[in-house]
């Protein structure tokens, strides 16, 4: 069982939903990036999603493909960010999920190469947005040897049947994208329960719904039906803005309470 | 900071299947193309490959565009013999050596480029989806003044997006697509140029697209983008083929294209490609040196990854960062290549070669001034390379060089880089 598997069994058992949120790998820098992981879990992450920085996220919105490229130019390279996150490892009890570009992966040695190098930096799970379930088997086998979830993602405009095989292909949790488009704020947040009780139907998989999620409202809104809500811009957009990641973090978990 | 030449990314067993066959069922050429994108886009581009897939028995959708490129784009294009240029190089040229040299003006089809061919497939591919907008990427502004025009005259609404530094370059073309209607978004991101327009593009796409149909401008993107925009650029091959033989009365020794993302080149080899007698080859941007970031030639000095949906050929660095491109000319500063021509390089049917920004502007000069055609400085890479290849064959010999576009856009940036060059 992998830790992912294993938080959200905990989770579950004791009735609890989590909060997961996304940060930029090597932000604000890569000496306080560790200081960021544990912040974030101290304010109740369960789990963690590091942004791996990449020139051109094309499934990221202004705010997030700006701190990438800040990263970037920082001189963070994603192998920097593995050592960060191997540093801070045993400091952490949240599951750790690398949130990374098909791109980076190929260019890492491939799937296998990849899987390997990232379980020994300590994350538990991966995501890869721009990989879709027609090229995932390869991955999803490299990933599993490695000990790691692959978590795919399900859009708003997904077929059912489409959804179905997303659902079996992926491990650890479904990562359901709250709308269309690239992550970002979104104000209002649709209506998601018809949606998850639809892929409820598919699998037993814990739900993780992100895309918009960008307030504690928001955050109690999703966990109604979901089993964990993922913010991603609206924290970024703060901490660039300067706020700590601990902050922001506790304020959305009051969404949990 | 590499440029290494490593082997394909998953050397799987090409079934045996002619090399000009390829798609795949996956979208692939060999290793190559494939769909890389999030699963926001997919039921956009699920949708688009059905309505492609659905002309393919529609007679009358082919003829509409045939009428269209006909009567509005001013086709067929003619083959040129470019006889002054060629006595210039046979002077210069060992004996009995020098090929003639023949142009395909594609630069005087409507609006000044080859681009123009895609552009009214794909708007009235997207009259048929029954959407009523249309968005493109840009670099030079020849493929967003294609886009904007085809809109006009589809009656669509149009947003182009251009990085904010090809705007500067390439000014007379950010004012034709606004006074056409388009809305021109200045892309402040990145190396603010074509790649990260096409970014933006893509972005849009994935909040708008039930409603918006993204008119790629390069064989590249993700399945089914690069066999759509082949299959509208075939147009320039099957014509100069057929003109091949009615003015040679044989098919030519060799055809030349410029390569950005590579369409130009692709509408003209594809239909040459059974034709192992005709040699091709695509000539990618040299820019300022080979060094890494100074150049827009991936075929020639990067290495398999993933950019912007597809696999091929790329320019990165050893961590999967894209690198920057640099080019003289806006249309071929791109560090990817359309999957198909990955897949012809690695086949070794088509031969990939890069001219500089220098020798590109000396074609540019020695076209204009033998021939009195100004052409594109993307289509000057092309002229070059002929230009060095014509001496090392036979005069009999005869080398079709695509034309891709012509020149008007570039004379200011053109005039600035010879001044320089002069200081
Ligand atoms: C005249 C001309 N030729 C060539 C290109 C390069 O594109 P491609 O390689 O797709 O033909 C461009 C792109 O803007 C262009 O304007």
């Amino acid at each position: 069982m992998s830790r992912i598997d294993r938080i959200f069994a905990d989770a579950r058992a004791e009735g609890r939903k989590l909060l997961m949120p996304f940060v930029v790998g090597g932000r604000p820098s890569i000496d306080a990036f560790g200081d960021v992981l544990r912040g974030a879990e101290r304010a109740g992450a369960s789990i963690i999603e590091v942004g791996i920085p990449f020139s051109d996220p094309i499934a990221d919105g202004p705010v997030i493909a700006q701190a990438m490229d800040r990263a970037i130019r920082d001189g963070v390279t994603p192998a920097k960010v593995f050592d960060a996150v191997h540093a801070a490892r045993d400091s952490l009890s949240a599951g750790l999920v690398a949130m990374v570009s098909y791109s980076v992966v190929r260019r890492w040695g491939g799937d296998a190469e990849f899987a390997a190098r990232a379980a020994q930096a300590g994350f538990d799970g991966l995501i890869v947005p721009d990989l879709p379930v027609e090229e995932s088997a390869e991955l999803q086998a490299a990933a599993s040897d490695a000990g790691l979830s692959l978590a795919m993602l399900v859009g708003p405009t997904t077929e059912p049947e489409r959804a179905a095989r997303i659902v079996e292909a992926s491990t650890g949790f479904v990562y359901v994208l709250a709308r269309a488009g690239v992550t970002g704020e979104g104000g209002q947040m649709p209506e998601m329960a018809a949606r998850i009780a639809d892929l409820r139907e598919l699998t037993s998989l814990p739900i993780a719904v992100g895309f918009g999620v960008s307030s504690a409202a928001h955050v109690r809104g999703v966990v109604q039906t979901a089993d964990a809500a993922i913010v991603g811009s609206a924290l970024v957009r703060r901490a660039e803005a300067g706020e700590s990641v601990e902050q922001v973090v506790g304020e959305l978990a009051g969404g949990l309470a | 900071m590499t440029t290494d030449t490593a082997a394909p990314a998953t050397p799987e067993e090409a079934p045996p299947r002619r090399l000009s066959e390829w798609p795949d069922e996956r979208g692939r050429y060999g290793p190559y193309g494939g769909v890389y994108v999030p699963e926001t886009l997919i039921p956009a581009l699920h949708q688009l490959e059905e309505a492609f897939a659905a002309t393919s028995g529609d007679e009358n959708f082919w003829q509409r565009l045939r009428a269209l490129l006909n009567d509005f784009g001013g086709r067929p294009t003619p083959l040129y013999h470019a006889e002054r240029l060629e006595r210039g190089i046979r002077r210069a040229a060992p004996k009995e050596h020098g090929a003639e040299i023949w142009l395909k003006r594609e630069d005087l089809l409507h609006t000044g480029a080859h681009k123009l061919n895609n552009t009214l497939g794909q708007a009235l591919l997207t009259k048929k989806m029954g959407k009523r907008r249309v968005i493109a990427e840009t670099g030079a502004g020849q493929h967003g003044v294609a886009t904007a025009t085809a809109a006009a005259h589809f009656g669509l609404e149009c947003t182009v997006y251009m990085g904010a530094e090809d705007a500067r370059r390439q000014r007379l073309n950010v004012i034709r697509m606004e006074l056409m209607g388009a809305e021109v978004v200045q892309v402040e991101a990145g190396s603010r140029t074509l790649k990260d327009a096409t970014n933006e593009a893509m972005r849009d796409w994935m909040g708008s697209y039930e409603t918006t149909h993204y008119i790629l401008g390069s064989v590249v993107g993700p399945h089914p983008f690069p066999m759509i925009v082949r299959e509208f650029q075939r147009i320039i091959g099957i014509e100069t083929k057929a003109q091949c033989l009615r003015k040679l009365e044989r098919l030519p020794e060799c055809v030349v294209a410029c390569v950005g993302g590579g369409s130009n080149a692709i509408g003209i080899f594809h239909p040459f490609i059974e034709d192992i007698d005709t040699k091709l080859i695509g000539v990618e941007a040299g820019g300022r040196s080979p060094s890494p970031g100074d150049h827009a030639a991936p075929l020639s000095l990067g290495s398999p990854g993933v950019l912007h949906g597809s696999m091929s050929y790329v320019m990165q660095d050893e961590h999967g960062q894209t690198l920057d491109a640099h080019s003289c000319s806006a249309g071929l500063d791109y560090p990817g290549v359309g999957p198909e021509h990955s897949f012809w390089k690695d086949s070794g049917r088509v031969v990939y070669e890069v001219a500089d920004d220098t020798e590109a502007l000396r074609a540019f000069q020695a076209l204009a001034r033998e021939e009195g055609i100004i052409p594109a400085l993307e289509t000057s890479h092309a002229i070059a390379a002929a230009m060095r290849i014509a001496p090392t064959m036979p005069k009999e010999a005869a080398i079709v060089v695509c034309c891709s576009g012509r020149g008007d856009k570039d004379v200011d940036e053109a005039a600035r880089l010879l001044a320089e060059r002069r200081n």
